[in-house]
């Protein structure tokens, strides 16, 4: 059977000072009728590009320059590279015969508009169907994607959605022609483990029930070895692997998806062994530096509890309350990483704000011990609290955001001593040093933070959190909004700094691979309390509670030897209330924590006492 | 929704009281306003008649008595010498440089002002909107570069000026005289079929002078709210789903940036009287403009402190509309208000 998109010899050049930059160099290859081909790469590799030629939605900046891109729907084969982008004849195509769905379904779809209106919209355009029409149609596309209730869903709008139901809409918008071609852009990238599994096995679904083809564009290899019929794998704008499935993955011969295979935390990792980075970074590691042990633990969060009240329009109305935090206890040791684990919601972000000093826990405490003894950070005040923010520092978790466009990178690392009072001299001297040990030229000093690249622009926050030479350092998310090709180097340039300065890390992820890879003890929190905590090495090789065995079930392997169970992963595992015997919670009940073994700890239902042996 | 609208409504209550009192003190403040003048120089004549004038004005306005009471009587919650009669019972009270009520004096001026300022508001919409789209979807060309330069044109050319020349040339050129807002022969003849077709015609030059400065203030901040919105995904998302350039422009990066705008409403309402007065002078427009110029001049207090209620109150409608409009069209707003 003949392919049902051919791309042949495609070229895609951006406008660019002083000569024209070429994104794509002579791109070949082959989407099949009824198969998903994974299209592999790091940013800047083309796949998007790629993926914007096909439905001729490149930027103004950019053109195809040559090749073909054949599309055989029907009789004839049309090349879409020819067609006007804005013609009648590519505007069938697009959204009818090839739809796409894309990594960010909040920005993705527009707040001012029902998602009834927005997935109705495709139908009515390329069909004339009338309203009444469209919305039938709309409401059976939603219960196909999962909606659980397709009617009330047609009026809702996104952000009244979580991000899966706002990813199902999409792929509802995009589905509803039932096109022959779903190209399919990190749709679940900015998802949960759970959430994206789920999506994962409904793209499979549907696939199978319509006979789709998919070109799914990802960096996530775990989710190629999953989904992918074949593989394509493109580095700087061309095609350097391709094949099926077994065969590029079992065998890699390129060096570029071997590297890019080492580069990716995995749970079969040796202990102590290292990630290798695809481009190995020079970071100037300072010599070990011993601090005093401490007595106990640096930072205990004892019974922490944190409740958010909701304004209600209506003044006689009751507030509604949400628990965000309920009773968290944490302990770190000094020189330790302590992994946060949990899906968006479940409270682990309120947790580190509250560490912070950012938020004021309702009730519980939370104990710091700088050298001289734990102390109340919630009662530190004057000088004990200016030195407590300095001795507790924030990584954040998007690079592009945090650092104010308007500073040069000077500016940026001196902000945080100036206001620590350190000398003018010591200053410059320590901006050198920093900079070296993030493995970043002295000379970007003076530049702003545009001129970096992401990856750059994390170590420039390391940096910047190092300035004031911290003991405890929170990382929210260090690396979920970096390239795959770029976290290796950024994980390992923290556990070196770790080892090298004595510091602790509070690390906050919903990213178990990362959190295995990094820290030494791991909680697992689900709606507001913790459920399991454990050594790194207990945690994810016997997980007890089913919270984490469905966490830890839902995580795409890159080894082909272990395919995700799709049907596991469809029923909704964060509801206490459906959680199997011992560990199953009423609604509203708190349920005691039980050690199964030293420092292994579960959350029991309450009523299980008999059966906590 | 009826309680939001409600408690709007108390709240704008409260806020034009506030308004009322800070506007009675600034009107007070200053020695010499236009009765104190004009009692002293009745007592300054001797002459029996004129102090017995005198002592009647005093009476009538009350001004022998304490300030707070004055302002009392001014809004119409305290008897005055002839019983209840304030703002609150639509007793605008006397303009004493015209010798009238000033509701005789505002007249048809108030509704002038409005249909003056609101054309002008159409107009700058009517051309600024599709300028303005022109303008982000052909960035950086030959088009884009003549619209901002028209633009900055726009801003940089003071009203007052582009009336007064085209004062000159139309009646060089076209011997028309564009002054006012109807010929001259019809100011004082009832409203007739030809009144309305001569005040048609004396609009056109009123709308452009006004409405040009706020056009090109309005392209360049829409030109910049769209190129944001049209680098947006949902905006990709539109076009990925086959929808016409232009009908996906519209429907969802068009108007997501309308919002900035109509949280505008609030500010445009009372710029609408104050900020043509230079425009209404040139072009003699009988416009609230200069009337409230002059009655601040010359301290004729009930005049001065009319117009700068009406202001205030056009202020805190337009803010209501603005809202009111934000929630019908922004659902963010609407569920934030549930």
């Amino acid at each position: 059977m003949s392919a049902l998109l051919s791309i042949r010899d495609l070229a895609v050049a951006f406008r660019a000072e002083p000569k024209p930059f070429e994104a794509l160099h002579g791109l070949s290859l082959d989407v099949k009728r009824g198969r998903t081909l994974a299209l592999v790469g790091e940013s800047g590799s083309g796949k998007s590009v790629t993926a914007q030629a096909i439905l001729r939605i490149l930027p103004p900046s950019a053109a195809i320059t040559r090749g073909q891109i054949l599309f055989r729907d029907g009789g004839s084969d049309v090349d879409i590279a020819r067609l006007p982008s804005e013609g009648p004849a590519m505007r069938a195509i697009r959204g009818q015969r090839i739809a796409m769905i894309f990594q960010e379904p909040m920005t993705c779809l527009s707040p001012l508009h029902t998602i009834g209106d927005q997935i109705g919209e495709a139908l009515r355009i390329h069909t004339g169907a009338d309203r009444r029409e469209a919305d039938a149609r709309t409401q059976e596309a939603l219960a196909r994607v999962g909606f659980p209730d397709p009617q009330r869903a047609l009026r809702t709008y996104p952000f009244e959605l979580s991000g899966g139901l706002r990813q199902r809409a999409m792929i509802a918008m995009a589905l509803i022609l039932k096109p022959a071609l779903l190209v399919a852009d990190e749709p679940t990238t900015a998802l949960d483990v759970t959430t994206q599994a789920q999506i994962l096995a409904l793209l499979t679904r549907l696939q199978e029930e319509t006979g789709m083809a998919i070109l799914l564009i990802t960096h996530d290899l775990g989710v190629v070895a999953n989904v992918a019929h074949d593989v394509a794998v493109l580095y700087r704008g061309r095609l350097v692997e391709s094949g099926p499935r077994e065969a590029v993955m079992r065998a890699p011969g390129h060096a570029y998806l071997r590297a890019l295979l080492h580069a990716v935390p995995r749970f079969d990792m040796a202990p102590g062994e290292r990630l290798t980075p695809i481009r190995p970074a020079k970071a100037e590691i300072p010599p070990v530096q011993a601090r005093a042990p401490l007595a106990g633990p640096i930072l205990q969060v004892e019974r922490v509890s944190k409740t958010f009240t909701l304004r209600s329009g209506r003044i006689w109305q009751k507030p509604r309350y949400v628990h965000a935090v309920s009773d968290v206890s944490l302990s770190l040791s000094a020189g330790q990483t302590l992994g946060l684990v949990g899906e968006s919601g479940s409270g682990k972000t309120t947790v580190s704000k509250m560490i912070m000093r950012a938020l004021a826990p309702d009730s519980g405490r939370i104990l710091f011990d700088d050298g001289a003894g734990p102390r109340d950070v919630h009662a530190l005040s004057g000088n004990a609290l200016f030195a407590y923010r300095r001795t507790v520092q924030f990584v954040f978790q998007d690079p592009y955001a945090s650092l104010d466009p308007r500073m040069t990178v000077r500016q940026i690392l001196c902000e945080p001593m100036e206001i620590h009072g350190v000398p003018g001299a010591e200053r410059k001297d320590r901006c050198r040093a920093l900079m070296a040990m993030v493995g970043l030229e002295p000379n970007g000093l003076n530049r702003y933070p545009h001129a970096f690249s992401g990856g750059q622009r994390q170590r420039i926050g390391i940096a910047r959190a190092l300035a004031v030479q911290p003991r405890l350092l929170v990382l929210d998310e260090p690396v979920s909004a970096l390239d795959v090709s770029v976290q290796a180097q950024i994980l390992n340039l923290l556990k070196d700094l770790q080892a090298a300065l004595g510091l602790s890390y509070l690390i906050v992820s919903h990213n178990l691979a990362v959190i295995d890879y990094m820290a030494d003890t791991i909680s697992v929190m689900c709606r507001g309390r913790i459920v399991e905590e454990a050594p790194r090495a207990a945690l994810f090789r016997q997980p007890v509670h089913p919270y984490t065995q469905a966490l830890l079930a839902a995580v795409p392997d890159p080894s082909l030897d272990h395919p995700l169970d799709f049907a596991a992963v469809a029923s909704d595992r964060n509801d206490p209330t459906r959680w199997e015997a011992p560990y199953r919670l009423k609604p509203e009940e708190a349920g005691t924590m039980r050690a199964i073994e030293a420092g292994h700890r579960v959350r029991f239902g309450g009523a299980a006492e008999a059966v906590a042996a | 929704m009826i309680t939001v609208i409600l408690r709007r409504i108390l709240t704008m209550a409260a806020t034009l009281l506030v308004i009322s009192a800070l506007v009675f003190i600034i009107i007070k403040l200053p020695p010499g306003d236009y009765l104190s003048n004009r009692i002293m120089e009745l007592r300054a004549t001797g002459d029996a008649t004129s102090v017995a004038k005198a002592e009647l004005l005093i009476q009538q306005y009350g001004l022998d008595r304490p300030v707070w009471q004055q302002y009392l009587m001014w809004i119409g919650v305290m008897p005055g010498s002839v019983g209840f009669s304030g703002l609150l019972q639509g007793d605008w009270g006397w303009s004493f440089e015209y010798d009238k009520p000033v509701a005789d004096v505002v007249g048809d001026a108030l509704w002038l002002t409005l249909l003056i300022n609101l054309t002008a508001v159409v107009f700058v919409h009517l051309v600024a909107i599709p300028a303005a789209i022109y303008s982000a979807t052909h960035r950086n060309t030959f088009g884009d570069a003549v619209v901002t330069l028209l633009g900055y044109v726009g801003l940089a050319v003071p009203g007052f000026l582009l009336a007064l020349i085209l004062l000159f040339y139309a009646n060089r050129w076209f011997g028309l005289s564009i002054g006012g807002l109807y010929d001259s022969a019809l100011t004082s003849q009832p409203w007739t079929w030809e009144k309305i077709r001569s005040l048609l015609g004396h609009l056109v030059v009123p709308t452009l002078v006004i409405g040009l400065g706020g056009t090109a203030a309005m392209i360049r901040r829409m030109r910049a709210n769209l190129l944001d919105e049209l680098a947006k995904p949902y905006t990709v998302t539109a076009r990925a789903k086959g929808l016409p350039p232009l009908k996906a422009l519209l429907k969802y990066p068009f108007r997501m940036s309308l919002n900035p705008f109509v949280a505008d409403i609030g500010n445009l309402l009372p710029h609408l009287v104050s900020g043509s007065v230079l425009v209404s002078l040139v072009l003699s427009l009988p416009t609230v403009g200069p009337l409230l110029l002059e009655a601040l001049r010359s301290q004729d207090q009930f005049m001065a402190g009319f117009i700068l209620m009406f202001v205030a109150s056009l202020t805190l409608v337009g803010m209501l509309i603005s809202d009111l409009t934000l929630v019908w069209l922004d659902p963010r707003i609407r569920m934030g208000l549930r």
